[in-house]
């Protein structure tokens, strides 16, 4: 979990989606989509609104099942999965509205997301077995290591909904990283907080992906944000891949451009 | 063979009438509330009960002819099983929703409610059961084979006639615009100027006011009255109301129809026991097919 | 030390007075009787709240799994250990009952569960009021399903258990059925408490306040439904089995909606998602109901005596139910959260928490 990061090129992608596309009746939400992201990646999602990439975020983590093309997680299809088999694979996400369980302490948020590697069943429970007791203390120590280092656990007894906005969104990416993924999504991360919270949230973000072993991929539409933390970029639009890049690039793509600004030729 | 399908399907439609006319009482304060208004089926036989004093008191103490005191019996029954349903929102509902009691409270009231219809009527009226006077002449007609009366064709057209007055007054009217728009959002309605408690009000009125002439007419068809026949045809209405999609008025309906078709189909070919068993079995494979039923639309969960 | 069992002793303290007190015969049978369907509306509401307050589902239809718990384990019972024109003669000899006993219980148990799929299987895809509804048309089906099987008596019903409650009491002279129904229903909560004080178990929590959450963030939502709804039937099979014994009768018209209309009020008025809530109502709500046995009597006399009604009316046992969902209509409104919300008794009284933890 502490473990430094390295970029290996010689690895498998964490993530790599093949042609992917995803009609919703006659409308092509995401069309002919492909992308790999490598071990100890940061890259980044933009586009226009309703350019179909939380539908995106959807098929990656097995909430919707796409119409054509392959998803792989660390080379595994991920097609005919229930999205808590993809997080058990090593997906974890946030929501653009934030989705914690909020009559639940935040440290049992913390716990619950742990669930697809208890290694305990139904009558362990019932029995309190060793295994049970072994593993709930292992959860729990897990649980307030987690808090502590992202300095939540002063909150660990409260309720969320009755958190600031901006620690709602660092529980929501702790709850995240509980399930110990491989792949972090994170779906406009900044949305709502104001320029403090957002200085903020860049570090988080940075410190996260040094110190947990992850893979970051991220929807955002402060273009500041991206521009800091990101190195490669990919823009759609309608569905449609139309740049990508670095960060640079991307900004005087002239594709880019059009797509959020208008097209003045018209 | 032909005769005997004409006759089941005058049957079914006679007998999903009265499903319909309760579900759609039941549709209606959920499409407004999302409250499933249990105590419905009770208002129902409230609706009988007080179509029988009314007509009693018509034909006994006033002497009039049979078809003027159906003609009065028909708005005064309405009108005073309405005020039942209405009395019910404001005394018991309405307080609880304004104290932001959880939903499923709400529920739990009316069923509340609904026992307590059920067995006041028994304790002041007595376990008797009350024969219901005949109002009309019952004709008896008989073409090629298939028999029906005079009132059973009245009670598929009266609700086929109430039908399209909903309709008309959920998809034209400004009162039924403002009874979707709470379906749709209750929170920013009354921020639009409209007046929220007024709209239900009118939405109670509306289903007791049905549920009362389904009571009548249910009285006139089968004129044997007893607290607890309310009970087991409102559970009924409302799983017809679930399965056409509840919320919408033609699913209502069509929901009606449907569970009264099933019935009758079974008592044709099945012992009459076997008539719950089936039909609520068919529900229940509908309701898998189709979970939000046959006129519901799906809700999508947006992430 | 002995803070640490404390609970425990309390409970083999209570449960030995009231089992000494019956074994004395200090108790009336009627009081017995009330006892025991405390007992029995105990398990019935915590087991429900499991799905309709833990799990946030409406579920309408728990008598129907009661049902199936007290036909079976009475079938079986009656198999086993008594003469009966369906199923001949008695398969085992009477000395074995005290063993079979609360085997055949768990059996009744087991069945229910196994009826409970019915309701899990659709409440992988649907949520809300269109469970509600499978949930009752499940509960018209089952009880409609026995009345049409004329061989274990229709709608007339099925007996013949008192035999093995007698069997029982022949092997070891005690008061068998008072004693399995504090056993069961300590078994239940402590059964439901272990469950959802998991982590595990609050997976059905986290379906409860977020699915689309639940479910992205791993937890396998349809095995933790099925679970939950398997356990929550399964008990009200074990209830509907002791309260089979315990009358020495069963007819399916005593598992009908109305059976779990009461159910649900139990539930409502302890408080959505608290277990001390359900055991609290539960008792609460059986006191309640043979408490107006006494007080409509009373009332009637007041009533006649200050000539409030006409003499040759009787305020009868009817108005019971008249007058108790009125008082229910009326606490709810000053209470709308139930008695205990979703809190336990540990979170109002925090001194208590240092005998038990109740989360």
């Amino acid at each position: 979990m502490m473990a430094q990061t390295q970029l290996q090129t010689d690895q498998a992608p964490v993530l790599e989606i093949r042609n992917l596309i995803q009609t919703f009746g006659g409308l092509t939400a995401v069309n002919e989509f492909n992308v790999k992201l490598m071990p100890g990646e940061l890259s980044g999602l933009i586009g226009p609104n309703g350019a179909g990439k939380t539908t995106i975020f959807n098929l990656v983590s097995g909430f919707y099942q796409p119409s054509e093309g392959q998803i792989l997680i660390d080379g595994v299809p991920t097609a005919g999965l229930k999205p808590h088999r993809v997080t058990a694979l090593g997906v974890a996400r946030t929501f653009q509205n934030i989705r914690l369980w909020n009559d639940m302490t935040v440290l049992d948020n913390i716990r619950v997301a742990q669930h697809y590697q208890l290694g305990y069943g139904f009558f362990h429970a019932l029995a309190r077995s060793k295994r049970y007791q072994q593993r709930e203390a292992e959860i729990a120590r897990e649980a307030a290591e987690l808090l502590e280092v992202f300095d939540l656990q002063r909150f660990a007894a409260e309720l969320p909904k009755n958190l600031p906005y901006g620690t709602q969104r660092k529980l929501e990416i702790a709850r995240a990283l509980s399930s110990h993924p491989k792949l972090l999504l994170l779906d406009e991360p900044a949305a709502g907080l104001n320029s403090a919270d957002i200085q903020e949230l860049i570090r988080l973000i940075r410190w996260i992906h040094e110190k947990f072993d992850v893979t970051i991929w991220m929807i955002e539409h402060h273009m500041d944000v991206m521009m800091e933390l990101c190195t490669q970029i990919k823009v759609i639009d309608f569905g449609q891949t139309i740049a990508e890049g670095n960060p640079e690039t991307v900004r005087n793509h002239p594709a880019v451009i059009t797509a959020y600004l208008g097209d003045d030729n018209i | 063979m032909l005769e005997s399908i004409i006759q089941n399907i005058i049957n079914a439609l006679q007998w999903g009438s009265f499903y319909a006319l309760i579900a759609l009482g039941y549709t209606l304060v959920y499409g407004v509330l999302t409250l499933i208004n249990f105590a419905h089926g009770d208002v129902f036989m409230v609706g009988a009960y007080i179509a029988f004093f009314v007509s009693t008191f018509f034909l006994s103490a006033l002497a009039l002819p049979g078809w003027v005191a159906l003609a009065l019996c028909i708005p005064l029954t309405m009108i005073l099983t309405a005020m039942v349903g209405v009395t019910l929102e404001r005394i018991a509902y309405r307080p609880l929703r304004k104290k932001g009691a959880h939903r499923l409270y709400v529920v739990i009231t009316a069923l509340m409610c609904g026992l307590i219809l059920e067995h006041a009527n028994l304790a002041i009226l007595g376990a008797s059961r009350k024969a219901f006077p005949p109002l009309i002449e019952v004709h008896v007609y008989n073409i090629g084979g298939v028999t029906f009366t005079n009132l059973k064709v009245a009670v598929i057209i009266t609700a086929i006639l109430v039908f399209l007055f909903l309709h008309w007054v959920v998809t034209k009217t400004r009162v039924g615009m403002a009874m979707r728009a709470i379906s749709y959002d209750k929170f920013a309605v009354p921020l639009m100027g409209i007046p929220l408690d007024q709209i239900i009000v009118v939405t109670f009125v509306l289903g007791s006011g049905f549920a009362g002439l389904a009571g009548l007419l249910f009285a006139m068809s089968y004129p044997v009255l007893d607290p607890y026949m309310g009970a087991l045809i409102g559970w009924k209405a409302f799983i017809a109301a679930v399965v056409g999609g509840i919320g919408d008025i033609r699913g209502a309906f069509l929901g009606g129809f449907l569970l009264g078709a099933v019935e009758i189909m079974v008592v044709a070919f099945f012992p009459s026991t076997f008539r719950d068993l089936i039909a609520f079995s068919v529900l229940l494979m509908i309701l898998t097919w189709k979970p939000t039923g046959l006129f519901g639309i799906a809700k999508t969960t947006k992430i | 030390m002995l803070r640490r069992y404390s609970v425990h002793l309390a409970l083999a303290l209570t449960g030995g007075t009231i089992i000494y007190c019956a074994y004395q015969e200090y108790l009336s049978l009627y009081i017995m009787s009330i006892l025991m369907f405390m007992g029995v509306n105990i398990i019935l509401s915590t087991s429900l709240n499991l799905v309709n307050g833990y799990m946030g589902e409406f579920s309408c239809g728990h008598a129907g799994f009661m049902c199936v718990g007290a036909y079976v384990s009475s079938m079986l019972g009656v198999w086993l250990f008594a003469k009966d024109k369906v199923f001949g003669a008695a398969v085992l000899d009477p000395e074995y009952a005290l063993y079979a006993f609360p085997l055949i219980i768990l059996t009744g148990g087991v069945a229910a569960a196994l009826a409970g799929v019915l309701v899990a299987v659709p409440s992988y895809k649907t949520r809300g009021d269109y469970l509600a509804i499978i949930t009752i048309a499940a509960n018209f089906i089952i009880i409609s399903t026995i009345e049409n099987i004329g061989a274990i008596g229709g709608s007339r019903g099925f007996m013949g258990m008192k035999r093995l409650v007698n069997s029982m009491e022949d092997v070891v002279e005690l008061p068998w059925m008072p004693i399995w129904v504090f056993v069961f229903t300590i078994f239940s909560i402590w059964v439901i408490r272990r469950y959802v004080s998991s982590t595990f178990g609050k997976g059905v929590s986290a379906i409860s306040q977020d699915e689309v959450a639940a479910e992205i963030m791993s937890v396998n939502t349809n095995k933790m439904k099925t679970i939950t709804f398997m356990l929550s039937s399964g008990l009200a099979g074990i209830a509907g089995g002791l309260f089979a014994y315990i009358l020495g009768y069963v007819n399916p018209g005593s598992f009908n909606i109305m059976k779990s209309t009461e159910v649900l009020v139990m539930v409502y008025l302890g408080g959505m998602g608290s277990l001390s809530g359900s055991v609290l109502s539960a008792i609460l709500f059986t006191l309640l109901l043979e408490s107006f046995r006494f007080i409509i009597p009373v009332i009637n006399d007041f009533a006649h005596q200050f000539h409030l009604i006409s003499p040759d009316y009787d305020i009868s046992q009817v108005w019971r139910w008249v007058l108790i969902p009125l008082l229910l209509i009326i606490l709810m409104q000053f209470r709308p959260e139930g008695i205990m919300g979703n809190r336990e008794l540990g979170d109002i009284f925090p001194r208590l928490k240092r005998f038990y933890r109740f989360k």
